[in-house]
């Protein structure tokens, strides 16, 4: 039995999807140690514990809530702080955090607070008595290294969307326990001083279960609407990008998947007119099914594909539409 | 202002990629090294930032084997001052291991902000940068998309899924550069003649114990595509069946 610490991450006072993982990794964890207690800190402004509770559905025992007026935006400094007090104030086997854009900054923070090390941006992961192995890409995704780390507690960030999560299968009532940060807020250095929506950010690439991706194909800007329809038609779509189309402006450079971009897993992902070069495949090949529309049947893209339609995308992306609008509407 | 520049030498990722003989490295052979990608726009960040404000100093520091040498003297001529190599056999997976070389390097040098990139392109850890602050108990921000420095105040950009967050925070600092801040130069041949004249110092990299350690490499799963459902837009109810019946998405 081994007690495991997880961040559920939120923005804005609500919890993300990625915070679930989180939660879930940590649980799948405890049980295979024989039931171990997960606990996990969740972070905001005035009003956030009610938030709390949820976490109990995906395994939280305890749920160690951080409210503060200071902690409306993100609060590296004092959630780093309190995230290592906490770790350091019990023999927790490990700590879990999502790769995402917030644990990508709050993780590695943590693991230099506590002077451990961090196995960041992991696919999967396995704890066996002292020793935990986890599986992480690397090289664009041309290889994958497993790595071993040793001690406790063993830091880990999970690439978002790597490990579904799971109602728990004997979720409690999670206890909640208000603490006070470790860090006086009036004395952090880095501040957040807001948030601004990027333009036409609806469905973030990170979240969406279904990514809808256009290239050079496409041939302008113009054309991205037929993309944007498709994704539209899904109605859980996002809208993706390679990085020959953000680097001509077509769309914004956030939009770019692959190696200098984001790095997805949906459940779905749509290639629309995209070859597949190696560093656009990086950011999506872990997807779990792969669609791909192209003229030409040799791409790198076609082969990776679960399925793909050779042809002209101007004929089918708008056919494919009007049969997901059927298939929706009947849902 | 003093800026500290922390670079990796990496592979080229477009160049070919086996598992070195041991199981557990990437098999050199043939690679060619460069700067790692977001270090680069990291060095030309640093660069930009000193030209119009007259005295300064930019140095690049970078933990590695030999060949890091080559990366360093091309920093110098893209401009930088003056560079340090800490060296190591090899370079350890472990993040902290390599932070803590770097804090030892960089403690007490009176820098006024010390530059990551954003992640190395070729291991994707992300964790050196602030690590290395942490150990240097120095602010962080990291992922920095756009920056704007002043009266020992800096403000930076954040680019998180969706949203752009903004950060204030005092020098001195570290940060980590995102893609796109500022596109990194060529160096010139004027700027080649004149590093070779420019200070490269050498010294071994404390690197303290390795907690993290790869104990494997492998290529990934085949994936058990290039299935052609069909041809032009007819094969598109085809397409939508098997993507409810079979792979259970829609």
């Amino acid at each position: 039995m081994a007690d495991m610490f997880a961040f559920a991450e939120s923005r804005g006072g609500a919890l993300r999807k990625v915070g679930f993982e989180a939660v879930t990794a940590a649980r799948q964890a405890a049980d295979a140690t024989g039931g171990g207690a997960v606990h996990v800190l969740l972070a905001g402004g005035p009003g956030i514990s009610a938030r709390a509770a949820e976490l109990g559905r995906f395994g939280a025992d305890l749920v160690v809530v951080l409210e503060h007026p200071a902690l409306v935006e993100y609060g590296p400094e004092v959630i780093a702080a309190t995230a290592s007090a906490r770790l350091g104030s019990r023999p927790y086997r490990a700590g879990f955090f999502s790769a995402s854009a917030q644990g990508r900054d709050l993780a590695p923070r943590v693991a230099g607070a506590l002077g451990r090390p961090l196995a960041a941006d992991l696919t999967d992961f396995e704890i066996t008595g002292d020793v935990v192995r986890a599986r992480h890409p690397i090289f664009i995704g041309k290889g994958i290294a497993t790595l071993c780390l040793h001690g406790s507690p063993a830091l880990l960030s999970l690439r978002p969307g790597a490990i579904a999560p799971a109602d728990a299968t004997s979720p409690g009532a999670a206890r909640i326990e208000r603490i006070e940060p470790a860090l006086d807020p009036e004395s952090a250095r880095v501040v957040v001083t807001g948030t601004t929506a990027r333009a036409a950010a609806k469905l973030d690439l990170g979240e969406a279960p279904v990514i809808v991706s256009g290239g050079r194909g496409l041939k302008s800007a113009e054309h991205f609407r037929l993309v944007e329809e498709l994704a539209a038609a899904f109605g859980n779509a996002a809208v993706g990008a390679t990085r020959a189309v953000t680097d001509d402006g077509w769309r914004p450079a956030t939009d770019q998947i692959g190696q200098t971009g984001r790095l997805v897993s949906p459940d779905l992902y749509v290639a629309v007119g995209i070859s597949g070069a190696i560093q656009h495949l990086a950011g999506m090949r872990t997807s779990r099914v792969i669609v791909a529309i192209n003229r030409d049947r040799d791409a790198p893209m076609m082969k990776l594909a679960d399925y793909a339609i050779v042809g002209d995308l101007f004929e089918v992306v708008p056919r494919m539409t009007e049969e997901i609008r059927k298939v929706r509407a009947t849902e | 202002m003093k800026i500290a520049v922390c670079i990796k030498r990496i592979p080229d990722t477009e160049s070919r990629f086996a598992v070195a003989a041991d199981g557990k490295s990437v098999d050199s052979a043939g690679l060619k090294f460069d700067i790692s990608d977001f270090d680069g726009y990291a060095l030309e960040l640093a660069l930009r930032l000193n030209e119009p404000q007259g005295p300064g100093e930019v140095i690049v520091v970078s933990v590695g084997p030999e060949g890091t040498q080559e990366i360093l003297r091309k920093a110098l001529s893209m401009g930088a001052d003056r560079a340090v190599h800490l060296t190591a056999e090899a370079l350890p997976f472990d993040g902290m291991a390599i932070a803590g070389a770097l804090a030892t390097e960089l403690q007490g040098q009176g820098h006024d902000l010390i530059l990551f990139g954003r992640n190395a392109t070729d291991t994707g850890n992300a964790t050196v940068g602030p690590m290395t602050a942490a150990r240097l108990g120095l602010p962080c921000v990291t992922a920095v998309s756009w920056l704007e420095i002043g009266g020992g105040q800096g403000t930076a950009h954040r680019e998180l899924e969706g949203v752009t967050e903004t950060v204030r925070f005092p020098l001195p600092a570290v940060l980590t550069i995102d893609e796109g801040i500022a596109r990194p130069r060529l160096p010139s041949l004027k700027g080649i003649m004149a590093a070779k004249k420019k200070p490269l110092d050498s010294r071994p990299a404390a690197l303290g114990s390795v907690q993290l350690t790869v104990e494997a490499l492998t290529l990934p799963p085949e994936r058990t595509g290039g299935r052609i459902v069909g041809e032009g837009a007819d094969a598109v109810p085809e397409l939508i069946r098997l993507l409810r019946t079979e792979a259970k998405v829609l």
